[in-house]
């Protein structure tokens, strides 16, 4: 794309570019977040004619159609962010800290359950546990007699719903808890044992006061997932009668488009997720950090004895719900000629397939869309997260806690507030960006700006300074410094937050589903139309080659010469 | 002006209106002359190399539909932007907001859209040669803006393996049984033109109280009129208590456990028109294609590959499907759902809460 690197600026004169880039950078980041927040705002406080008022809220909060979505919502969020909790934390402490069997494959799992749209999950699940169609549930009447219109699941409900979106945000909290783990040395642990600690009270004492930061992280950021995500309750909410905020906000765009009362009723969202970031930093300050760095021996693995198998088939039974299960149904409804009918020579078909690849006119354009805007806003994102975190890790410049605040405020802004405000910005003069694919790729690079920073600046944090001031002192400006010193040690987190971009691009349609035209339709969008026509086996197919597609360009990303080092997305 | 949404919607009109009155002083003007298909506008057709027709007909249908243009005219690609009728509406007045002009030729399972559509000006005079000479008056925009591409019902439907053909409901009033509590699958107003057109004909023949009842039943509600004859197959819900007659056709043909009810208060018609917009992106395939999808041979395949009925004079029904003539239908108002959709889809959501 057209974001020159700062390396390449740098390199022909020994003029110091730094300060202007930086500026630059700065600006473009204003532009970036400020630019659709005041839309957003502006749309909330405004009628039609351009007057302030309140009546947008007014109206909002004196109709039930509006309170209660917002209860469900926060139903759902915190009741996600309980059970990921309960079930990654667990995980995440048996594969960093015991001698549990195949912990490189479990890690890998969640990894590919992350990978997964959240949407796509949905979809598979509704193949699952739809009550009457569902596989498991037609699995469960054959194996009790029971009568056909009894079920064991109903996904199209509040608990339904609530299950699936645990399944694909369980992944955030195990990467926390589990990278925390990795990165809390042993000394303190061994103390303990040296000072008499038996196993249990060790683990009570020391590791999971250690360890709760990142656990209340992690719940946090399951919170705000579940409150922020579109696909799976626009996928199973619907058909149970009832909206969460974000379908909702989504409905007032239907005709007639309401987008005053789209833009009121973000706010709360927005509003909610700033509250709960400062509480965070508020409960946790420093504490999360004291311990992390300087020197450390490798943590001591607890012995669990027999019981590490029961810790196995406690992670592969969890691990059912995410991968597994909805794998298969996903593959069955592929090549099955009814899709919520198990696989068998009478129905097998490769109609499908053909219909996505050779009929389906949508899908080669929405492939190459996906492909570029993958591409491309992870490029971009890398390198505005890598100037960034450097600026910020080596306070570079005088105010870098500006530059470090605009970095993560996107983390403050739900996808679907995010699609409302670009439109709101870029469908008018003077940026008309609406109709391109620049408006997905600024809505891709700010949504993903954070979780990149923060990658980048904790691997900028643990590359000591010393080599760069060498090289400074012998004449290389700052940026050459960075070019020649810095980013090579960076690499593996480099790449890292590369394909983390990417995934999440490929992950997201709240943005999406706001900001797409026909011409710049995306993979996930062309999912979800599919899904509102009940085409399950054409999203089967396409879904199975968005994932393959995903794991080749993680797996390659890995093997680029050079950069050998075992890059692991867990990393992310 | 209950269908006004965006103020700029409002500017934009106020300006093409200007416009209207600088370039087509007589406004009465009416239909122009009919045209062929000549090698003149394929070959021009070619130049343009491809066509985008935004419809809401069921997507392999379309997509097949689509693929016969193209084997046709080699050298166009027929590219086919499917939706909901009433997303395919918001996301043209969207586009055509932002001045983006992606769509050539439209079709909407809403006729009311084309009443705003002409009436902004967007839609181009072109009546196609078989328009002319072979559909009734009531059928084609006597501006020659529009006509009838296919026509179908919202049906009652259910799945044969759940449900004996004496037990199945006859009525809609049937549908308010409680031994259907749970059962029942239904599409939805905002999404679907043809569930907003046929909400609008059950709720004036059958009154918004049979709605009011029917939201009780626990409904799984969807999205698309596709979407129910589907989620009957599938063995998902028993009944579907409206959706497409031609989707319930092909499945059934396929050798699927669905069956039709023409329910006794009679069942509502839905015609889905087809226009070409003014500022097409690809002005001659747009021609070509709409010419072509108005011959007896796009016609007719459209019945046999798509189950849609045709109001072209030389098309024949499919032997098997139960002819049109004989269904007691409800009546189609395109400009009474035009004036009331709002108000439709408000009601509507008031009820069954989503």
């Amino acid at each position: 794309m057209s974001v020159a690197s700062p390396a390449r600026t740098a390199r022909p004169a020994r003029i110091d570019f730094s300060q202007p880039v930086l500026i630059a950078f700065a600006a473009v980041l204003c532009v970036l977040i400020a630019l659709p927040l005041s839309w957003l705002v502006y749309f909330g406080f405004t009628d039609r004619t351009g007057a302030f008022t309140l009546e947008n809220f007014g109206r909002l909060l004196a109709d039930p159609a509006f309170v209660e979505p917002l209860l469900i919502t926060l139903v759902i969020a915190i009741s996600v962010g309980v059970i990921c909790c309960l079930v990654a934390a667990p995980m995440g402490w048996l594969v960093a800290r015991t001698d549990m069997p195949f912990r490189r494959t479990v890690r890998m799992l969640v990894m590919a359950s992350f990978v997964t749209p959240p949407f796509l999950g949905a979809v598979a699940w509704e193949l699952l546990a739809a009550p009457n169609s569902g596989l498991l549930n037609q699995a469960y009447r054959a194996l009790t007699g029971a009568s056909p219109d009894r079920h064991l699941f109903d996904i199209y409900s509040l608990p339904g719903l609530i299950f699936v979106i645990a399944c694909y945000t369980m992944p955030y909290v195990f990467v926390l808890v589990s990278n925390a783990l990795d990165r809390i040395p042993g000394d303190l642990e061994d103390a303990s044992a040296i000072l008499g600690g038996r196993t249990a009270d060790t683990a009570r004492r020391v590791t999971i006061p250690l360890v709760l930061p990142a656990v209340l992280a992690g719940a946090l950021v399951a919170f705000l997932q579940a409150m922020t995500l579109f696909g799976s309750p626009a996928i199973l909410a619907i058909p149970a009668g009832f909206h969460t905020m974000t379908t909702k906000i989504w409905s007032l765009f239907h005709y007639p488009p309401k987008p005053e009362l789209a833009a009121a009723a973000s706010l709360p969202l927005l509003l909610l997720t700033v509250v709960l970031l400062r509480a965070e930093h508020a409960i946790l300050g420093r504490r999360g950090y004291s311990v992390v760095g300087g020197r450390q021996s490798d943590p001591r693995l607890v012995r669990l004895g027999a019981l590490k198998w029961l810790a196995l088939a406690f992670c592969f039974v969890l691990l059912l719900n995410p991968i597994f299960l909805p794998y298969g149904a996903l593959l069955n409804a592929a090549f099955s000629r009814v899709a919520s009918q198990v696989l068998s020579p009478g129905n097998f078909t490769l109609h499908n397939i053909e219909f996505v690849f050779f009929e389906l006119s949508a899908t080669k354009l929405a492939l190459k869309n996906t492909f570029l805007l993958g591409v491309s806003a992870a490029t971009i994102g890398t390198v505005f997260a890598l100037v960034i975190g450097y600026v910020t890790a080596r306070k570079a410049v005088t105010h870098w806690r500006a530059l470090e605040f605009l970095a993560t405020a996107p983390v403050a802004i739900p996808g679907i507030v995010l699609g409302v405000g670009l439109f709101l910005s870029y469908s008018r003069a003077p940026f008309i960006l609406y109709g391109t694919l620049w408006i997905l790729l600024i809505a891709f690079v700010t949504i993903s700006l954070p979780a990149a920073y923060q990658q980048l600046q904790s691997a900028f944090r643990s590359v000591h300074s010393e080599l760069e001031d060498a090289s400074r002192i012998l004449g290389a400006t700052r940026l050459r410094a960075l070019a020649g010193i810095t980013a090579p040690l960076l690499r593996t987190g480099v790449i890292a937050t590369w394909c983390f971009i990417f995934v999440g691009v490929i992950r997201e349609l709240s943005a999406a589903i706001m900001l797409f035209t026909s011409e710049t339709k995306v993979v996930s969008v062309l999912i979800f139309d599919l899904n509102e026509s009940g085409d399950l086996a054409a999203i089967s197919v396409l879904g199975i080659m968005m994932l393959v597609i995903t794991f080749a360009v993680v797996i390659l990303a890995n093997r680029i010469p050079g950069f050998s080092g075992g890059v692991r997305l867990r990393d992310a | 002006m209950r269908r006004r949404g965006l103020s700029r919607r409002d500017v934009l009109k106020g300006s093409t209106a200007i416009a209207a009155s600088v370039f087509a002083s007589p406004i009465a003007a009416a239909a122009p002359e009919p045209s062929s298909i000549t090698p003149a506008l394929i070959e021009a057709a070619r130049k343009e190399g491809k066509i985008v027709w935004y419809t809401s007909v069921d997507l392999p249908v379309a997509e097949k539909i689509a693929r016969a243009f193209e084997v046709k005219f080699s050298g166009v690609a027929a590219r086919v932007e499917r939706s909901g009728a009433e997303r395919v509406f918001q996301r043209i007045g969207q586009e055509y907001g932002s001045r983006i002009h992606a769509v050539d030729v439209v079709n909407s399972s809403d006729a009311a859209h084309f009443i705003v559509w002409k009436r902004d000006g967007w839609l181009a005079p072109f009546v196609p040669e078989d328009v002319a000479r072979h559909y009734p008056p009531e059928h084609k925009d006597p501006d020659g803006t529009f006509a009838t591409w296919r026509a179908w019902l919202s049906v009652i439907g259910y799945n044969t393996k759940l449900v004996k053909p004496e037990e199945a409901p006859k009525s809609f009033a049937d549908l308010l049984d409680p031994k259907w509590v749970g059962k029942i699958v239904k599409a939805h107003p905002s999404y679907s033109g043809t569930i907003l057109t046929a909400t609008y004909q059950m709720a004036r023949d059958l009154g918004w109280d049979y709605f009011e009842k029917l939201a009780k039943q626990r409904v799984m509600q969807v999205q698309s009129s596709a979407d129910p004859p589907k989620k009957l197959a599938l063995g998902e819900r028993a009944i579907m208590a409206d959706g497409n007659e031609y989707n319930l056709f092909l499945l059934k043909e396929s050798g699927q456990p669905v069956e039709i009810v023409y329910p006794t208060e009679g069942t509502p018609l839905i015609v889905g028109p087809n226009g070409v917009f003014r500022d097409a992106p690809n002005p001659n395939a747009a021609r070509l294609f709409q010419s072509w999808m108005f011959t007896n041979e796009a016609q007719q395949l459209m019945v046999e590959i798509g189950g849609l009925r045709s109001f072209h004079a030389l098309v024949k029904e499919k032997p098997g499907r139960k002819p049109l003539r004989e269904i007691k239908l409800m009546k189609d108002d395109p400009v009474a759902v035009e004036r009331e959709s709002e108000a439709i889809k408000a009601r509507y959501t008031q009820y069954f809460r989503v």
